[in-house]
C-alpha cells in the first residue's frame, strides 16, 4: 500500500520552463525514502508542491488513495501530510511551547495537545529546557529540532522533510536523523526526506530517489546508492 | 493646579479613545500588513447603525451592541469582498482601493443621512465630579476609560492566552508557516479585520457623544491622531498603541488647555516628526521588524 503518490506532476515559476516536469513517484507506507540531487534539482520545488504551496501545472497527488490535488496547503496538512520546509521555519515571535502547540491545534483536544506536547519536549530534551524561549533567541540545531518536533506533534502520516541538515553542526545533525529514524520506525511514519547530505540521509534511508533537472535518474536501495561511485560522481557531486 | 488636574484626567479619557482607535491600526496592520485607511468611515457607519438601534429603541445598550457587531461585520466583509481580491506583496492597491472606500462609504452615508451633525446622547452625565472644589472626570469620561481599559484585556487575553489569539498572531507573524501548520490562515486574516473594525467602531462610538454630534466624518479626526499614534508607538506593538495613545491624549489636552486648541494637531505632528526621525520603527517597536 503507497502511502504517498503523485504523478505526471509539473511545477514552474513565473512563465518560464518548468522546474518539474512529468515527475512520478510512489512512497510506500512506512518507508523512509532519500530525496536526493544537486542544488538546482528541483527538490524543495517538489516538496512545496505536494505541500499545496506552489500550484502544479498538471498532475495529481494521492494522500492513502484520497485525492489531495485541488487542496489548499491546510487541507493538506489536516489530511495528514507535513512539510518541514527548508531553513528556520520557527515562528521567532513565538516562545517553543507556543510554537509546539500551534502545531498540535487542530489535531489535538486541550489534554491531549499537552500529553503530546510533552511527548515531544521528551524526545526533543534540549528544547525541554527552553520552553519559554522565544524562538529568535534558539540555535540553528535547536530551530530545527523544533521544527521537526511541531511537525511530528501532529501525528501526521506522511512527514515531507526538506533538508534538515542545512547548516547544522553534523553531530546536531547526527541527533536529528536519528531521532527520525528512531520515530519512524516506532511509529510507522511514512517520510520523503530531501538531503544534499548524502551520507546522513542514506544511513536513515532504505531508499533513495535522485533527482536532476526536475526528472528522476535513480530510484534504488539506499545501500546500492551509497555503494554507487559512478552515480554519486555524476549526481551527487562527491 | 487645579486646571492641571483637570486637563489630565480629560486628556486621560481622550487618551483611551485614541489607544483604542490606534490598537484597531495596529490589529489590521498585524493581521494583514495593510494600513487600512478607511478605517474611520467604517466605523461612521457603525456609528450609524448603532444610532438608528437607539434611535429605535431608547436603549444605548443595544445601540452599542449592534454598533460592535455591524463593525465586525463590516470589516469581514470588506476584507473577503475587497482586500482579499488585491494583489499580495505590493500596499499600494491596499491604500488606494482603501481611500476609495471611505469615499463610496462617506457620500453613501451622507445620501442616506444627511451631512449634518446629529447629536448623540451619551448614556452617562458629561458633568465632570468636584473633588476638593478641583473638577476631575465626568462619569462618562469614567465609562469612556472602564469600556477602553475592558476591552483592550479583552483583547489582550484573547491573543495572549487563548489557541485562536496564538493562531491569529502565528497567522500574522509567519503566513506560510503557518499555513503548513493546518492554521486557517484566510480565516484569521478575516477574524483580524473584523476584530479591528469592531475596536474602531467602540472608538467613535466613544467618541461621538463628546463632540459635535454624529455626521459621516465624525472619526476623521480621531483616525488622523490614532495614526499618528499607531506610527509613535509603533505599528506592530499593541502595548505601544496604548501607551502612545495615552501620551497624545493627555498631550493634546495639556496644549489645548496651556496653548490653544489650534497647537495640539501642530504638538501631535511634532512629536510623530521627532519620533520618526529618532526611532522610525516607532517607540515600541521590536529591534527585528518584519517587512512582510
Amino acid at each position: 500500500m503507497s502511502a504517498l503518490v503523485f504523478h505526471d506532476l509539473t511545477v514552474g515559476y513565473g512563465g518560464g520552463a518548468p522546474v518539474i516536469d512529468g515527475l512520478g513517484l510512489e512512497v510506500a507506507e512506512g518507508s523512509v525514502v532519500a530525496l536526493l540531487g544537486a542544488n538546482g534539482a528541483g527538490k524543495t520545488t517538489l516538496l512545496r508542491a505536494l505541500a499545496g504551496l506552489e500550484p502544479a501545472r498538471s498532475g495529481r497527488v494521492l494522500l492513502g488513495g484520497r485525492d489531495l490535488t485541488r487542496m489548499s496547503t491546510e487541507d493538506r496538512v489536516r489530511s495528514g501530510l507535513s512539510l518541514v520546509p527548508e531553513g528556520r521555519s520557527v515562528v521567532v515571535e513565538l516562545t517553543v511551547d507556543e510554537n509546539l502547540r500551534l502545531g498540535g491545534l487542530w489535531r489535538h483536544r486541550a489534554r491531549a495537545r499537552k500529553a503530546a506536547v510533552e511527548e515531544m519536549y521528551a524526545l526533543f530534551p534540549p528544547l525541554d529546557r527552553r520552553r519559554h524561549a522565544a524562538g529568535h533567541t534558539l540555535s540553528g540545531g535547536e530551530r530545527q529540532m523544533l521544527a521537526l518536533a511541531r511537525a511530528l506533534l501532529a501525528r501526521p502520516e506522511v512527514l515531507l522533510l526538506d533538508e534538515p541538515s542545512l547548516g547544522l553542526a553534523p553531530q546536531a545533525t547526527a541527533q536529528l536523523l536519528g531521532v527520525l529514524r528512531a520515530t519512524a520506525a516506532r511509529t510507522g511514519l511514512t517520510v520523503l526526506l530531501a538531503e544534499q547530505n548524502v551520507t546522513g540521509a542514506l544511513s536513515v534511508a532504505r531508499r533513495g530517489v535522485v533527482l536532476a533537472l526536475g526528472a528522476v535518474v535513480a530510484d534504488r536501495p539506499a545501500a546500492d546508492l551509497a555503494a554507487d561511485p559512478a552515480l554519486r560522481h555524476a549526481y551527487l557531486g562527491f | 493646579m487645579d486646571r492641571f488636574v483637570f486637563l489630565f484626567s480629560a486628556g486621560l479619557a481622550r487618551g483611551a479613545v485614541l489607544a483604542l482607535f490606534a490598537l484597531s491600526l495596529v490589529i489590521v496592520w498585524r493581521a494583514a500588513r495593510v494600513v487600512n485607511f478607511a478605517q474611520a468611515a467604517m466605523a461612521a457607519a457603525a456609528v450609524y447603525a448603532a444610532f438608528a438601534v437607539t434611535a429605535a429603541t431608547g436603549s444605548y445598550w443595544a445601540g452599542l451592541l449592534t454598533g460592535l457587531a455591524s463593525g465586525a461585520l463590516l470589516g469581514a466583509a470588506v476584507e473577503r469582498g475587497l482586500m482579499r481580491r488585491l494583489p499580495a506583496h505590493a500596499p499600494l492597491p491596499g491604500i488606494i482601493v482603501a481611500i476609495g472606500l471611505v469615499m463610496v462609504l462617506q457620500a453613501g452615508l451622507a445620501i442616506a443621512f444627511g451631512p449634518e451633525h446629529r447629536p448623540m446622547h451619551p448614556p452617562f452625565s458629561e458633568r465632570p465630579f468636584i473633588i476638593g472644589g478641583v473638577p476631575v472626570l465626568s462619569p462618562y469620561d469614567l465609562f469612556t476609560l472602564v469600556a477602553a481599559a475592558a476591552v483592550m484585556g479583552g483583547l489582550a487575553l484573547l491573543f495572549g492566552r487563548t489557541s485562536l489569539g496564538l493562531q491569529l498572531r502565528a497567522a500574522a507573524f509567519a503566513p506560510e508557516t503557518s499555513r503548513l501548520l493546518g492554521v486557517r490562515v484566510p480565516r484569521m486574516v478575516t477574524l483580524g479585520w473584523a476584530l479591528a473594525v469592531a475596536t474602531a467602531a467602540l472608538a467613535a462610538l466613544l467618541l461621538v457623544p463628546t463632540e459635535l454630534g454624529l455626521n459621516p466624518h465624525a472619526a476623521d479626526l480621531l483616525f488622523v491622531n490614532a495614526f499618528a499614534v499607531a506610527v509613535i508607538g509603533g505599528l506592530d506593538s499593541p502595548a505601544g498603541a496604548l501607551l502612545a495613545g495615552i501620551g497624545v491624549g493627555l498631550l493634546v489636552s495639556l496644549v489645548t488647555g496651556y496653548a490653544s486648541a489650534a497647537a495640539a494637531p501642530l504638538a501631535v505632528l511634532a512629536l510623530l516628526t521627532l519620533v520618526l526621525l529618532v526611532r522610525p520603527g516607532g517607540v515600541f517597536s521590536a529591534k527585528e521588524a518584519r517587512t512582510a
